[in-house]
């Protein structure tokens, strides 16, 4: 299994979707998507995945937890793209109806270990008073027409947010090969100095 | 003990006593000096006369009268003192030391401090009593450091300016001296009366028997002094406020040294007084506690005796033991008051809020610095201070102690420590003091402007402006601007009412002499009295020669006033108009006429008396100078003679001595001339002055018994009306209200605003009111307004009013506005009334009386600081405010300093610089600093080379083309340039060995083929360019659309639901009562997706197959030729041919009963392949639903993307025949071994993204079907001929009833087209005209928006061209013309077919639905593609040539989508032609695909439809009726007279027939091949008979222009080959590019024969047309041989 020269590193991402907090809503779930970069291809593992409902507890922490598992492994030869998660969370509106309420995305952690991460959520803004009104009234709400959009850069200047709530999410990374094709993620102190002398560097020709 | 109202009552009378006392005491001070009092008197009493008769409350007159009596005196004194000086300054005293003066000189204070009161009790004193001032040395002493200092500095300013003064001879008596001067320093320090009677009145007795005391003591002592009595009540005078025993002591003993003392005092220095006032001091201390006991007895002996003071200070002193309260009891009281924080430490509970524990920073890891070391008890304090105090717990951090910083102090000293202390420091780091310097440019900038709190604010207030002259004022408004000009004058000389003032002055001068005179009544007229007496006069014939002014001025103003106002009348009369509101009311006050009379004589009279007196004193005057220069003379004469005799003398003595002589002569000299001998005064003429006064009242004063006149003015004459005016008046008015004002405001001679622009009013009052608000930053130097006058829409300045820079203190809110006058010299004259400016105007009918007037007025403004929102003025501190600012400002622009030229001369510039201090450091400074240092360094060294990024060779980790090289790095740059074959490319690998130069081929290859043409690819040289070029202008949209791409909107990103307006809401509403389930349900819209966040397998395409028509019937292959009339077809030719019943008669025919055709349809889409079940009949009935998978290309379902999809959807309908293969006949009855073949019968193709663009279709389609099908009939073939009837059955080819749609339903995106007007293009057209189109657009899309209404279309080149310009006449090659030479519509058709050759390229799918570009017909002909547009736009221009009536329809189409036809109008009949497919329809043709009408276009017009219906069925095509047709040119937008954009002619050129031979041998070579590679499993066959057969048949299928002729040629062939069964169909297509044949050829599925005896023929032909313009046939067949 192991070359000496590989042509791929893989990055093997475990976690969670802890919870959330949404001090105003209850009875939320919520959907995860990775974006990625050209370079990169999910080997093994959902891409997309959709929680359960879940209440907020009766006791003193008004955190909703869902515990939704989040398991992949990517293998890519380009750092450049990096896997964002993204994660949308939705609820019942007051009539019932489902609405969004938060997204947010966030780069997986590049160092191998266990990371907690906490997405601050944002939900687009209606355009108008009016609109947003008739939006309240009709429950559909502004949505992204793509929830990949929140992991991208381009074409946010049209748009208008407003943040409510956070997400709490739990990685545990493991890279292969990563060093062995160059890149070196972690901290300088453990970056060992036994390279192998057949190594090769990148773009040498 | 007494009560304190005793005291009260006791000091009361003691003090009426006291001023009993002083009223002697006043005399005695007069007799004491006579002269001097007796001036002092008088005055006293002319002022105290003055003063009440003001009726004035008594106090108070008193006051102001002792007030005038000591300014008098003090004048007095002055002249005194002067005189006084020498004969002191004689007996100074050498003994007198320093201190003594000093003694002296406090004592004198004392003594005068006692005179004064003395004169007056009731003047308090500017020290205040101190009764019990002995017990309080301290106090006293430092009071007596505060007047000794005081009087120091008195003494020496008099002393200094007296020693100036000369000595005058006259010397009064010392004694008087010191009081008096002490009296004047007095004067100076008087504060205002504040009456605190029984205090001082107390003090004062004290003082009178300290006073006592001593004089009595003093009488003894001393010798040589005034008379005891005399001194003893001059001492009496005195009342020292303060215990000054000692210093009585040694004044009495010094008296006779003490005037002179303030001279030496004087002349000390500075030092040795400051000196001696500290000893002084010491020793004062010692003498007032021994004196204290001295005194003590005496005061009690005499004191009874000498005043009525009944009781001594013991009486009112109370003697009480000190209060001492115990400790216990002290420490019990302070308890309740004070606070004392205990020193016990506090727990930490009480230090936090409840429930919290303490957290340890520390112990969780984080830093914390060390605390400052504190004491812990004094630690203690604070935090028990601390808790009592409110919310005093924010002090304590989270562990419980108070917060504190970090120790601050380090443990070691952070500086170097020097070594080498001695001789070896090094002499550059050796510290060298450096005076500070004060920038000088701080004062530029106001401090601290960038901070928040120092911002400030001028507010200008513009409030508004008044004209006193205005070109445009009329004579009238002149003499008005005039006549309220006088009166504002005469209302404020009312106000100020100077000549009553005078007259009242004067009548009190008057009293004041008579009282004078009277109170002496001649006899003792004092010197001072005279003197004053004479000052009076004089003031008195000042003030009277100042009233005649005045009220001549009166009277002239008055004068003038009703004379203006005359004036003003007679020029109203005139005119016969008014222009003014003015109207002058003169009120008249009748006066008791007696009354008048006699006051008027009384004064003259008195004026008279007056003159009289002066008179005769100026002759008693002139007299006595006549006298003295009478004995002058006479003295001179005298002289003259004694000289004579003496000469006569000298004479006689014989001239000896030259000296002598020359004496005499000089003395001589001295005499001079004779003086003149004086004239003797006249008397003065009595009788004439009185004549004179008496011309001069009536001259100035109202005649006796005159009544008073009083005008008054008001603005309450109407104004004669506009209408009422004379001509010139009215235009006048005119331009008057044509004028505007408005006024710049300029701050440092910078436009910071203007107000609003006014206009001028009739009154030449301007409102502004405008305040504006000057955030400044720079410190305001100058504020201007300018006025501006405009007429329409120039303007012109007329005034710059300066309007100076408020103090830092005027603020807004309290000042009042100022008003500041201008005026300009501009030269303004008028043909209408007003009188202009710098024009001399008259003002009579005459002529005379010129005046040159100029525009002048008041602007009203007020400047000011602004205050802040909690009133702090937003002002620059007044500080910074100074010259030092201006000086500042001129060094630092150097061009101000040292001018522009100075700039190039690099020395100057140098001095400069060095002079100005320029702050090398300061960034504005940079740019000199960098030209000085290069100056004085010399040479520059300049790099050859310039750099943008010097460092940047330091970053770069490899070489540019070691970077180049990299295979890797160049895919990831290609894919981010996202280059199509990059775009989506995954997975770029990651080393670079792993790439192969193999990804790089295909694109360096595209990138080679742009410069070479591959012809073996096109076929086509001519064809490889064109290809090309496309290429290059789809490359240059793409490239602007990728612009656009990533621009996004909002509903890019974000989906919102849309705002139901009120039409949904009544729909949803009338909805409601709709039945649920209606009889005729209607398809109902789905709900709409998003494309974007789908995935493969999520859309589909839903095609329906419905119905099918007319598809051609099996025939038998033995049939006989099928009787049908092949002639001619003309127009006329009705189709009333009925068809022949042949149905029955081939399905008898048919082996084993086998239907005449068996009719199945066939969807591929995107490589799947579905088919419906198999129907019977030539008119079948599927009614299927077939389901196809879409995915987008690289799985993008982006609009964008999914607008791009080039995918067709193909459904073609075949036939399943049934071939029974059973060889064996035996078999037959037990087994069915069938062969089914497919026969094609006819195909529609229908883009992806026609269905994605309208989301659905719907209706019957025509099949495209082959002109012959060998084998297959049509059922009713005769009736596909038909002229242009406009009842046509269903004929004319195959139809197919489909309905396609996506599910689900996709957003069609609109967004990238709107986002493309965003992006604008070039244009040439007039900006009027792209406005109107626009506009018309805009209301288009409005009103029916799914109408499409085109009015300006993007050429080729990218530009905007509006649509008209491209309906131009062409002709059409001529040798189609010639073809059919006498029948024009062969040569119609021809044409159509021409056009319909040129190869249809869709340009909404090359260009991604970006845009259509439209281009021009030679353009067209030389690309040799195009789309519906260009095909459209070319048929309409040929038809236009050739006399038709011809439009251009922009509409929408069936499968097309948004399409152009061409509309032709032929004999009242509209004709709709199908410009792609040269299909034509009649108007009520209901398979004609053109469904929706938008615009119709010509060459000189755009209609759009405005009709009730889009359907060509039920509309009329008559563009003349506005009710239905909108116009874009109409008469109030008319046409502008475009020019085409089309070219003049059309060249064609003609096209070589050897290279159609040639193309069409290569054709057909290349698809032989196809279909032997397409059957790799089978042999493929080919039959030369039949293909030379074919070939031979394709060039009169050409011929007949692909309609069904060949009917006889079919029988000819079935003939020929007899034994084969047959079925082919010759295919027709444009010639573009050879794949499309060869997809046409295999989407018929021939080559799927499977019979093993199956050949196959194959024939190509190429006919040319001109210009390049190729019609392909291909011929294909398959062939069974039956036996």
């Amino acid at each position: 299994m192991t070359s000496p020269n590989p042509s791929v590193f893989l990055l093997m991402i475990s976690g969670q979707i802890e919870g959330a907090q949404f001090p105003e809503y209850d009875d939320l779930y919520c959907k995860y998507c990775f974006v990625y970069g050209h370079d990169w291809a999910p080997t093994s593992g959902l891409e997309e995945g959709i929680s359960q409902i879940t209440s907020k507890g009766r006791g003193s922490t008004q955190s909703l937890v869902w515990n939704f598992p989040l398991d992949i492994t990517f293998k890519s030869t380009n750092p450049f793209g990096w896997p964002q998660i993204v994660v949308s969370v939705y609820g019942p509106d007051t009539f019932g109806n489902d609405v969004v309420r938060g997204y947010g995305a966030v780069h997986i952690p590049f160092t191998p270990g266990k990371h907690t991460r906490t997405i601050p959520m944002f939900v687009p803004e209606s355009t108008s008073r009016l609109q947003k009104f008739t939006s309240w009234l009709m429950g559909r709400r502004p949505e992204y027409t793509d929830p990949k959009v929140v992991a991208q850069g381009e074409g946010r200047e049209v748009t208008r947010v407003r943040s409510q709530g956070f997400v709490t999410l739990q990685f545990s990374i493991i890279t292969k090969d990563m060093k062995k094709l160059g890149y070196d993620t972690t901290s300088g102190e453990q970056a060992p100095a036994t390279r192998l002398a057949g190594t090769e560097q990148p773009y040498r020709s | 003990m007494s009560t304190p109202s005793d005291l009260r009552d006791k000091l009361r009378k003691k003090r009426r006593a006291l001023q009993e006392s002083l009223g002697k005491v006043k005399d005695d001070t007069q007799a004491l000096v006579p002269s001097d009092s007796d001036v002092t008197k008088e005055n006293e009493r002319t002022a105290v006369e003055k003063l009440t008769g003001r009726g004035d409350d008594p106090g108070e007159t008193l006051r102001r009268s002792l007030k005038a009596q000591r300014m008098k005196k003090k004048k007095k004194l002055l002249e005194e003192m002067s005189m006084e000086g020498p004969p002191e300054e004689e007996m100074v005293n050498e003994e007198i030391t320093a201190v003594q003066e000093l003694q002296h000189d406090q004592e004198e204070h004392s003594v005068e401090t006692l005179a004064e009161e003395g004169r007056s009790v009731r003047l308090q004193r500017d020290l205040p009593p101190l009764p019990v001032a002995r017990a309080d040395s301290s106090l006293s002493e430092s009071s007596m450091r505060q007047r000794m200092r005081e009087k120091l500095r008195v003494a020496r300013s008099k002393a200094a300016s007296l020693l100036q003064q000369e000595a005058s001879l006259e010397q009064p008596s010392h004694l008087r001296g010191p009081r008096d001067r002490e009296t004047l320093t007095r004067f100076d320090r008087e504060t205002d009366l504040d009456v605190h009677e029984e205090e001082s009145s107390f003090a004062a007795r004290v003082k009178f028997r300290d006073a006592a005391r001593k004089a009595t003591r003093d009488k003894r002592t001393e010798t040589g002094l005034p008379t005891e009595e005399e001194a003893y009540k001059f001492f009496t005078f005195n009342f020292d406020p303060e215990p000054q025993e000692s210093r009585r002591k040694d004044r009495a003993k010094k008296k006779t040294r003490s005037t002179d003392d303030e001279e030496n005092e004087g002349e000390e220095d500075e030092e040795e007084e400051e000196e001696e006032t500290g000893r002084a001091r010491a020793r004062e201390g010692e003498d007032e506690s021994r004196e204290r006991d001295e005194d003590a007895p005496l005061v009690r002996d005499e004191e009874e005796d000498l005043f009525i003071i009944d009781q001594s200070a013991k009486d009112f002193l109370e003697l009480k033991k000190a209060d001492y309260i115990g400790y216990n009891r002290r420490v019990l009281r302070e308890r309740e008051i004070f606070f004392t924080p205990s020193t016990r430490p506090v727990p930490a509970s009480c230090k936090l809020p409840e429930n919290v524990q303490p957290r340890y920073l520390e112990d969780e890891g984080l830093y914390v610095g060390e605390r400052p070391p504190v004491a812990l008890s004094n630690q203690n304090i604070l935090e028990n201070r601390i808790l009592k105090e409110d919310g005093g717990k924010k002090w304590f951090g989270d562990d419980g102690r108070i917060l504190a910083l970090p120790d601050p102090i380090k443990e070691s000293s952070s500086r170097p420590p020097l070594y080498h202390l001695e001789e070896e420091l090094d002499p550059a780091l050796q510290t060298v003091y450096r005076k500070p310097l004060k920038s000088k440019y701080v004062n530029r900038y106001i401090a601290g402007v960038g901070d928040t709190q120092g911002d400030y604010q001028l507010d200008v207030d513009v409030s508004g402006l008044i004209f006193s002259h205005h070109p445009l004022f009329s004579k009238e408004h002149v003499l008005g601007a005039r006549l309220a000009q006088l009166y504002d004058q005469y209302l404020s000389r009312q106000h100020k009412n100077l000549t009553c003032l005078l007259t009242d002055k004067l009548n009190g001068l008057r009293n004041t002499i008579r009282n004078m005179l009277e109170l002496h009544s001649g006899e003792g007229i004092s010197h001072v009295t005279q003197q004053r007496i004479a000052e009076y006069k004089q003031e008195v014939r000042h003030t009277r020669q100042l009233r005649d002014t005045e009220q001549e001025k009166d009277r002239t103003l008055l004068k003038s006033i009703i004379k203006v106002w005359k004036e003003l009348k007679s020029l109203r009369e005139d005119k016969g108009c008014t222009n003014t509101p003015y109207k002058l009311y003169i009120r008249r006050e009748e006066i008791q006429r007696a009354l008048d009379e006699q006051e008027q004589e009384a004064e003259i009279l008195a004026e008279v008396a007056e003159l009289q007196a002066e008179s005769e004193e100026d002759y008693e005057r002139k007299l006595n100078e006549y006298k003295r220069k009478h004995e002058e003379w006479k003295s001179w004469k005298k002289k003259q003679k004694t000289l004579k005799k003496k000469q006569k003398q000298r004479r006689q003595q014989s001239q000896d001595v030259d000296e002598e002589e020359e004496e005499d002569e000089h003395s001589e000299e001295e005499l001079g001339e004779e003086p003149v001998k004086p004239e003797a005064p006249e008397k003065p003429d009595i009788a004439g002055l009185e004549q004179q006064v008496r011309e001069k009242a009536a001259k100035i004063r109202r005649k006796p018994g005159e009544p008073v006149l009083v005008p008054e003015l008001t603005a309450s004459n109407p104004i004669t009306p506009n209408e009422a005016c004379p001509r010139g008046e009215i235009s006048r008015r005119e331009d008057v209200s044509k004028r505007s004002l408005f006024v710049k405001v300029l701050y440092n001679d910078k436009e910071v605003s203007r107000t609003d622009s006014r206009s001028l009013n009739m009154d030449f009052r301007v409102h502004f009111g405008q305040i504006f608000n000057l955030k400044i930053v720079n410190w305001p130097e100058s504020i201007k307004l300018q006025i501006y006058e405009g007429v329409s829409s120039s303007s012109s300045l007329i005034a710059e009013v300066c309007v100076p820079v408020p103090e830092s203190s005027v603020l807004t809110g309290s000042t009042p506005s100022e008003e500041l006058e201008f005026s300009s010299n501009q030269r303004v004259t008028f043909n209408h009334e007003g009188v202009g400016s710098d024009v001399p105007v008259s003002f009579t009918n005459d002529g005379s009386n010129i005046q040159t007037l100029l525009t002048s007025g008041k602007l009203s403004c007020c400047v000011s600081w602004a205050v802040g929102e909690d009133d702090i003025p937003l002002a620059p501190p007044s500080t910074q405010h100074g010259a030092g600012m201006h000086s500042g400002l001129r060094q630092m622009d150097a061009i101000a300093c040292i001018g522009a030229s100075g700039l190039n001369d690099m020395k100057r510039l140098g001095k400069w610089a060095a002079e100005s201090r320029l702050d090398p450091n300061d960034p504005n400074n940079a740019s000199i600093m960098q030209l000085l240092s290069v100056a004085s360094g010399g040479e520059v060294v300049a790099p050859d080379y310039f750099r943008l990024e010097q460092l940047q060779e330091e970053f770069n980790f490899l070489s540019d083309e070691e970077l180049e090289r990299s295979r890797r790095f160049r895919l990831i740059r290609l894919r981010s340039q996202e280059e199509p074959e990059f775009r989506n490319f995954k997975t770029i690998p990651a080393t670079e060995r792993e790439i192969s130069e193999k990804v790089f081929e295909e694109y360096d290859r595209r990138l080679k083929e742009g410069e070479v043409i591959d012809t073996k690819e096109h076929i086509d040289a001519h064809r490889a360019l064109v290809a090309k070029y496309l290429q290059k202008v789809r490359e240059s949209v793409i490239n602007r659309f990728l612009i656009s791409k990533h621009h996004y909107i909002l509903s890019d990103l974000v989906v919102e639901e849309e705002v139901p307006s009120i039409g949904v809401l009544g729909l949803n509403l009338f909805k409601l009562a709709e039945p649920k389930r209606p009889l005729k349900p209607r398809r109902k819209e789905r709900k709409k997706v998003t494309a974007q966040n789908l995935s493969d397998g999520d859309i589909k395409l839903l095609v329906n197959i419905i119905r099918g028509y007319d598809i051609p019937i099996r025939k038998p292959h033995t049939s006989k030729p099928a009787a049908g009339s092949k002639g001619a077809r003309s127009y006329t030719e009705t189709f009333t041919a009925a068809s022949t019943s042949q149905t029955a008669l081939q399905a008898s025919e048919w082996p084993l009963g086998q239907p005449v055709i068996r009719p199945f349809v066939e969807v591929s889409f995107q490589r799947t392949l579905l088919q419906t079940s198999t129907a019977e009949g030539p008119n079948p009935c599927w009614n299927e639903e077939l389901v196809l998978p879409f995915s987008a290309p690289n799985g993008d379902y982006s609009t964008s993307s999914l607008q791009a999809v080039r995918d067709e959807v193909f459904i073609s309908i075949f036939d399943e025949v049934l071939h029974d293969v059973v060889e064996d006949e035996r078999e037959r009855g037990s087994s069915v071994h069938t062969r089914i073949e497919r026969h094609w019968l006819g195909s529609i193709k229908i883009p992806f993204s026609t269905i994605y663009m309208q989301s659905r279709i719907d209706g019957t389609f025509k099949l495209g079907t082959p002109s012959v099908l060998l084998g297959y009939s049509k059922e009713r073939s005769l009736g596909s001929e038909g002229g242009y009837d406009a009842i046509r059955s269903l004929s004319e080819g195959t139809f197919l009833t489909l309905f396609i749609t996506i599910e689900p339903q996709l957003v069609p995106g609109d967004s990238i087209r709107e986002k493309m007007k965003d992006v604008k293009f070039d244009t040439q057209e007039v900006e009027r005209l792209l406005l109107a189109c626009e506009i018309f657009e805009k209301d288009a899309g409005q009103r029916y928006p799914d109408r499409p209404c085109v009015t300006t279309v993007v050429d080729i080149n990218g530009k905007t061209v509006f649509i008209t310009r491209f309906i131009r006449p062409l002709p059409p090659p001529q040798e189609l013309l010639d073809a059919f030479p006498n029948n024009s519509q062969e040569a119609t058709e021809l044409v159509v077919r021409y056009v319909s050759l040129i190869p249809f390229l869709p340009d909404s799918v090359s260009f991604a639905g970006i845009c259509d570009l439209w281009s021009t017909c030679d353009q067209f002909l030389t690309l040799l593609a195009g789309d519906e547009e260009e095909h459209a736009v070319l048929l309409c221009n040929y038809f236009l040539s050739m006399g038709k009536k011809a439009w251009l329809i922009i509409g929408t189409a069936i499968p097309e989508g948004p399409t152009a036809y061409v509309l032709t109008q032929e004999q009242n009949r509209y004709l709709i032609w199908n410009p792609s497919t040269g299909q034509y329809y009649g108007q009520h043709d209901t398979f004609c695909p053109l469904q929706t009408v938008g615009c119709l276009v010509n060459a000189d017009n755009v209609w759009f439809n405005i009709q009730l219906y889009a359907t060509p069925i039920r509309m009329s095509f008559d563009v003349t009726k506005p009710k239905f047709w909108k116009p874009f040119f109409s008469r109030s937008f008319p046409d502008p007279g475009l020019s085409s954009v089309q070219p003049e002619d059309l060249v064609y050129r003609r096209t070589d027939k050897a290279y159609a031979a040639e193309l069409q041998d290569r054709i057909e070579k290349i698809l032989r091949e196809k279909i032997m590679e397409w059957r790799p499993r089978h042999p493929t066959r080919w039959n030369r008979y039949c293909t030379s057969t074919l070939r031979q048949f394709l060039p009169k299928l050409e011929m007949s222009g692909g309609r069904e002729v060949a009917e006889e040629h079919r029988l000819e062939l079935q003939s020929l080959l007899g034994d084969y069964r047959i079925s082919g169909f010759p295919l027709h297509l444009p010639f573009s590019e050879i794949r499309p044949i060869i997809e046409a050829v295999y989407s018929t599925g021939v080559h799927n024969v499977e019979a093993p005896n199956v050949e196959f023929a194959l024939a190509v032909y190429v006919h040319p047309y001109p210009s390049n313009v190729l019609s392909v046939w291909v011929y294909i067949a398959s062939l069974v041989r039956t036996r």
